[in-house]
């Protein structure tokens, strides 16, 4: 019975493409092999599809304060283990290795400078650091932009990213929330501008106290954006969520974010709200010839 | 935990059976000797295996413990003339939270708090004191109120948490929450909270940027459930025990943290044991308190609750000041 038995075929696969790692990224939204060099020149945003990818916080710094005019602030401000906590690994092991990983202290870059000329004081999240959690030195930094933002007179913006509270420093963490947002309040009634950008993800503590409370909110395209994590409230309703919960759109809709924002225009649109609220005219159109 | 807290009542009882029957030979002119030297070294005895302190995890199963006094309870044994008040004026009248105008010895205040159900049916209505968006937003709508006539903001916390769910995030919990925050910071009147039973996270804090905060001895006030932090840093809802220790989250610890301002001590071996006498001791407290802050001057007041706020946090500065 021989002929009735197919000969095993080995399945293969067409030669496998190598793409190093270091050169190309692939754009998880529409497949397109990416040369870095170009990704980073667009602002991590996909020349084909315009996904946005994440971006490192310094990104931020470059792409909303005008060339080399950015001061730091308290870069080596350091978290000091306030409750000697222990899970698996010690919290000072954690915050080690976050720090050798990113070169400052803690999940926040504050400082000043000018945005199209205008001074303003500036905080950018960053996710790599233990998921962009708040903790003490987040509140104390972001606390400090805000109080120097009122001091000065110039406006605020932060720029978010956070899985929320940093539980290493249990309630100290949540405290932050109510910090920062004491801060936001005497902003608030010295009518100073405050400008909260959401980028993806921007969740927990950090939406439910600062992210929320611009006088604009801007989100990036896309992004995950909710006070409960998604798999939190999948396992509480006990049902799959719909596709686009909880992203930019979903919060645009809803009447949660003013406007979705290209990264690459970012700056001129936080430059134009700047203006009106500042009482600043409209700036003159460059003519081209 | 639980034999724990019987253990306390046990010997409550005991003493009570002494002082009855000790009443009851001189009223008769018995002698009770034997039977009373019987009942003291049963005393002593009991006395002698002295409690080993609750460890953080027995603090968090007694400030969630179904027998414990709610927000409701509180104030009907600490308020009078309570008049309720209902509605966000937006959406809906969230019955997680409660809250109205009441006076405190005769003086008028504004109450806010969230409120558990005893049993199904009261907790299908209440959400197990899970506040949506629309909650958070009435204890506003509320503060305002109080803001608005001059007279002091008293806030209730006991909650698990901010509800998560899809509604919840449609209709911006982070910013509902957010708004409290900011505009509790801003009051111009006194504001107090007390921490009656499980204070969860935001869903917590909501309530909770207040001039003076107060905690019931066997309450916890956390970033984070002891099971959620468990599963997330240990991977394992098992570790809880070790969870709640790291987390700091009783009463004392928070004192120590520099966040709680004055534990108050439950009655009669806990809270669910004498819902009266823990009652009585919140309101000592709480009138004390508000006394003292009645005196400030509101501007003063309000700047010392954001240096307050200012100061919480832990941090080594940079060696370098850039600033």
């Amino acid at each position: 019975m021989a002929w009735f038995r197919k000969e095993k075929r080995k399945l293969t696969s067409a030669a496998r493409r190598e793409v190093p790692s270091d050169v190309f990224e692939k754009c998880p939204e529409c497949g397109e092999i990416l040369y870095r060099n170009r990704l980073s020149q667009n602002a991590q945003v996909c020349p084909a599809c315009g996904h946005h990818h994440r971006m490192e916080a310094e990104g931020y710094v470059e792409l909303l304060i005008d060339e080399g005019g950015f001061t730091e602030t308290d870069r080596g401000m350091k978290s000091s283990d306030p409750l000697g906590f222990f899970d698996l690994k010690p919290y000072p092991q954690r915050l080690a290795a976050a720090e050798r990983k990113s070169g400052r202290g803690d999940a926040v870059i504050t400082g000043y400078g000018p945005l199209e000329g205008m001074p303003v004081n500036l905080a950018v999240m960053d996710f790599s650091f233990i998921g962009g959690s708040m903790g003490s030195v987040v509140g104390e930094k972001i606390t400090r932009a805000a109080r120097r933002s009122e001091r000065e007179g110039e406006p605020l913006i932060v720029v978010s990213a956070s899985g929320g509270a940093r539980m290493m420093e249990g309630v100290l963490s949540l405290m932050q929330l109510a910090k920062t947002s004491a801060a936001l309040a005497r902003l608030h009634e010295a009518r100073i501008p405050y400008v909260s950008i959401l980028t993806d993800p921007t969740t927990g503590g950090v939406t439910a106290s600062y992210a929320m409370l611009g006088d604009v909110n801007m989100a990036e395209p896309g992004a995950l954006i909710g006070f409960a994590g998604p798999r939190v409230i999948e396992q509480t309703i006990k049902q799959a969520l719909p596709e686009g919960f909880q992203r930019s759109e979903f919060l645009l809709e809803h009447g949660m974010v003013d406007v979705i924002v290209d990264r690459r225009a970012m700056k001129g649109r936080v430059a134009a709200y700047l203006r009106h609220m500042l009482g600043l005219p409209e700036p003159a159109v460059e003519k081209s010839d | 935990m639980e034999a724990n807290a019987e253990f306390n009542r046990d010997i409550r009882e005991l003493e009570l059976q002494i002082d009855r029957l000790q009443e009851l030979a001189q009223a008769r002119g018995l002698d009770a000797g034997g039977e009373l030297k019987a009942l003291e070294s049963k005393l002593a005895q009991l006395k002698e295996r002295t409690p080993r302190p609750l460890t953080a995890m027995e603090r968090v199963q007694l400030a969630r413990h179904p027998q414990r006094p709610f927000t409701l309870d509180y104030v009907e044994r600490i308020f009078t003339d309570f008049t309720e008040l209902h509605g966000d004026r937006a959406f809906r009248d969230d019955q997680s939270i409660v809250g109205g105008w009441a006076r405190l010895d005769g003086r008028t205040v504004m109450v806010v708090g969230h409120q558990r159900g005893r049993d199904m049916k009261e907790n299908l209505l209440r959400n197990f004191g899970m506040p949506h968006p629309e909650g958070y937003r009435k204890a506003l709508r509320l503060m305002h109120l109080a803001d608005k006539f001059r007279h002091p903001v008293i806030t209730i916390i006991d909650t698990p948490g901010a509800y998560p769910g899809m509604g919840a995030e449609e209709r911006g919990q982070a910013e509902a929450i957010a708004r409290n925050l900011r505009e509790m910071a801003a009051l111009r009147v006194p504001s107090i909270s007390v921490v009656i039973g499980e204070g969860g996270s935001g869903g917590a804090l909501a309530l909770g940027v207040t001039d003076r905060i107060l905690m019931l001895e066997n309450a916890v006030y956390s970033v984070i459930t002891a099971e959620g932090c468990a599963a997330i840093l240990w991977k394992t809802a098992e570790a809880k025990e070790k969870a709640a220790a790291a987390l700091k989250l009783t009463a004392p610890d928070l004192v120590e943290l520099g966040i709680v301002d004055e534990v108050i001590l439950e009655a009669g071996g806990g809270a669910h044991l004498d819902w009266d006498g823990t009652a009585e001791n919140v309101k000592h407290t709480l009138t004390r308190h508000l006394a003292e802050l009645a005196e400030m001057d509101p501007e003063d007041r309000r700047r010392a609750r954001w240096t307050k706020y200012e100061s919480m946090g832990s941090w080594q500065e940079p060696e370098e000041h850039t600033t």
